[in-house]
């Protein structure tokens, strides 16, 4: 069934969309991440505009990350705290890096920056993550024991102490701070939710429990993609609101399927799988960079580049 | 040379009215495309009348051309190269002003329906609505640009000229049917008519389609546009009561 999108304004199959949605909706209950890394670049491919694209998979991220972080609350694996501590990090992040994005867009290049970025952030946390979950697997299987959860990293030794009684942590409020700037920062640029960095950044950088780290990343996604839809909204009214509706039906179906996916398997699995996912990515960003173009010119909207 | 130049152009002017004798009607089956939900592409069937006073000159076959021409915007070019190992954008030319879609159809082939001299002067061809901006600065070849722009929107099927598909009955009723694609944009759509005998044009029509979005289509794009802060909450409420509706129905799932 052929719909026409009246702020994208081209015509695409319903099911399609709705399908696509499900896809990412699984793969951000399970992960905990948005999926805003993988539903822009697929929404391209199948012909939305990209500022569309960028904008609208923002919403989308809203509502699948709503019905994610509502199966997590039930099963108490949300930090609010946490959560509160890397959203206001995250908003300064964003707030900055609008800025900086607008500044570059002045430079030229942008298109360039964001692809390197995704490349190169894409690749070291999912080579980090890989071979780390790969480690985990193999020790677990050979029985030797569980892993120390309190690591005693640096990051704990800083002022400013206070206790996350969810993710079993009394450490700094500056780490998980100075997380929450980055990620708002870097999702500002790439325009996406930041979950993928986030997500690695709680347990390695942090050392919070990988069950409720999930549900804390998706709880701070949700206010910083909803914040990003009504930037959108209000400058480049590019937020298409058929388009969101038929992704977020797919979307909130598939998160819920993925939250539930996610309680079975065990953490080194979930680690390894999303790792694995991640290198996908970068890898098929990178050939895009590496390989001749069929077509070496492409069409943009008048008026600046 | 000038005035020998002088004389031949005001020759053909003399000549353009003689050849005039000859007048277009023509009509359209629809000069309203509505776009809904499910709008998957349009046809359009345009069709006509050949009046004259005198009778046909039997030395010049009856030629028609149809050009249905979108609404027009400026549009940016840009060409990827290597550099340091990657394929980045280098160049980039703006352009003033492209159509959206265009569509030629013609009754016999484009070099045989008009002449290289009429198409530049009636802008027939897709090639000749296309309008460079005057920078002074740049120093790019934009006839490289301008035929990628064209080749694109070729294979995207919004530039089109389809040759030999104009039907002419008896040198007198002519028909055409031009298809509208599902990505079309709303505005007036410029349609004209071009008669040519021995490639030069002898008589033209010209009339609009209107093309617009309505009912649901109508009102969000109107509501995104007038009221964006308004569009943007309503779009953040719509996804959240979604996600939470998922969750709802999952849990009673769940229990049941």
């Amino acid at each position: 069934m052929q719909i026409y999108l009246p702020i994208a304004e081209v015509s695409v199959n319903a099911f399609l969309l709705l399908g696509l949605g499900g896809i990412v909706g699984i793969l951000s209950g399970m992960f905990g991440v948005g999926g805003g890394f993988l539903l822009t670049p697929l929404l391209f491919f199948i012909g939305i505009p990209p500022a569309v694209a960028v904008a609208t998979g923002a919403a989308q991220i809203v509502a699948s990350s709503f019905s994610g972080v509502l199966a997590h609350f039930k099963r108490k694996t949300v930090d609010l705290r946490m959560g509160l501590v890397l959203l206001l990090g995250g908003l300064l992040g964003a707030a900055f890096g609008v800025q900086l994005f607008n500044t570059l867009k002045a430079l030229g290049q942008v298109d360039l920056l964001v692809k390197l970025c995704y490349v190169l952030f894409l690749g070291i946390i999912g080579a980090l993550m890989f071979v780390e979950s790969l480690n985990a697997l193999l020790k677990t299987r050979g029985g030797r024991g569980v892993s120390k959860r309190h690591k005693h990293l640096w990051v704990h030794n800083l002022p400013f102490k206070m206790k996350f009684r969810t993710s079993g942590l009394y450490i700094s409020v500056i780490p998980p701070l100075l997380v929450g700037v980055l990620v708002g920062i870097l999702a500002a640029i790439m325009g996406v939710g930041g979950g993928f960095i986030m997500v690695p950044a709680m347990i390695y950088l942090l050392g919070m429990p990988t069950k409720v780290v999930i549900g804390t990343s998706l709880f701070q996604i949700i206010f910083v993609t909803a914040f990003t839809t009504l930037l959108h909204a209000t400058t480049n009214y590019t937020v298409d609101m058929a388009l969101a509706l038929l992704l977020l039906i797919g979307g909130v179906v598939g998160a819920q399927v993925g939250a539930r996916i996610g309680v079975k398997l065990k953490a080194e699995q979930l680690r390894s799988l999303l790792a694995l996912m991640v290198i996908v990515v970068c890898g098929k960003l990178a050939l895009d960079l590496l390989i001749q173009p069929a077509e070496l010119y492409e069409i943009g909207k008048g008026g600046g580049h | 040379m000038l005035r020998l130049f002088a004389a031949l152009m005001a020759l053909t002017f003399c000549l353009s009215p003689a050849r005039a004798a000859e007048e277009v009607v023509a009509g359209l089956s629809q000069n309203l495309v509505s776009i809904n939900a499910t709008f998957v592409g349009s046809e359009i069937l345009i069709f006509g009348a050949v009046k004259r006073d005198t009778p046909a000159p039997a030395d010049e076959p009856l030629e028609v051309v149809v050009v249905v021409e979108g609404p027009s915007g400026p549009v940016t070019v840009r060409r990827k190269d290597k550099r340091f190992g990657i394929w980045v954008n280098t160049e980039a030319l703006d352009l003033a002003s492209a159509p959206s879609f265009y569509a030629v159809a013609t009754s016999a082939d484009l070099d045989k329906s008009i002449s290289v001299l009429d198409d530049l002067r009636h802008l027939v061809s897709v090639s000749q609505t296309i309008k460079v901006s005057e920078s002074p600065f740049t120093n790019v070849d934009p006839t490289s640009f301008t035929e990628a722009l064209i080749r694109i929107r070729e294979n995207a099927g919004t530039y089109r000229l389809v040759e030999n598909s104009v039907n002419i009955y008896k040198d007198t009723l002519f028909d055409a049917r031009i298809a509208l694609p599902s990505n079309l944009i709303e505005g007036d759509y410029r349609t004209r008519i071009f008669l040519t005998r021995g490639g030069y044009v002898s008589a033209h029509y010209e009339t609009v389609i209107n093309v617009r979005k309505v009912g649901l289509e109508r009102w969000i794009y109107n509501l995104a546009h007038s009221q964006p802060l308004i569009y943007g909450l309503l779009s953040l409420v719509i996804a959240i009561a979604a996600g939470w509706g998922a969750s709802a129905v999952f849990r009673v799932i769940q229990r049941g």
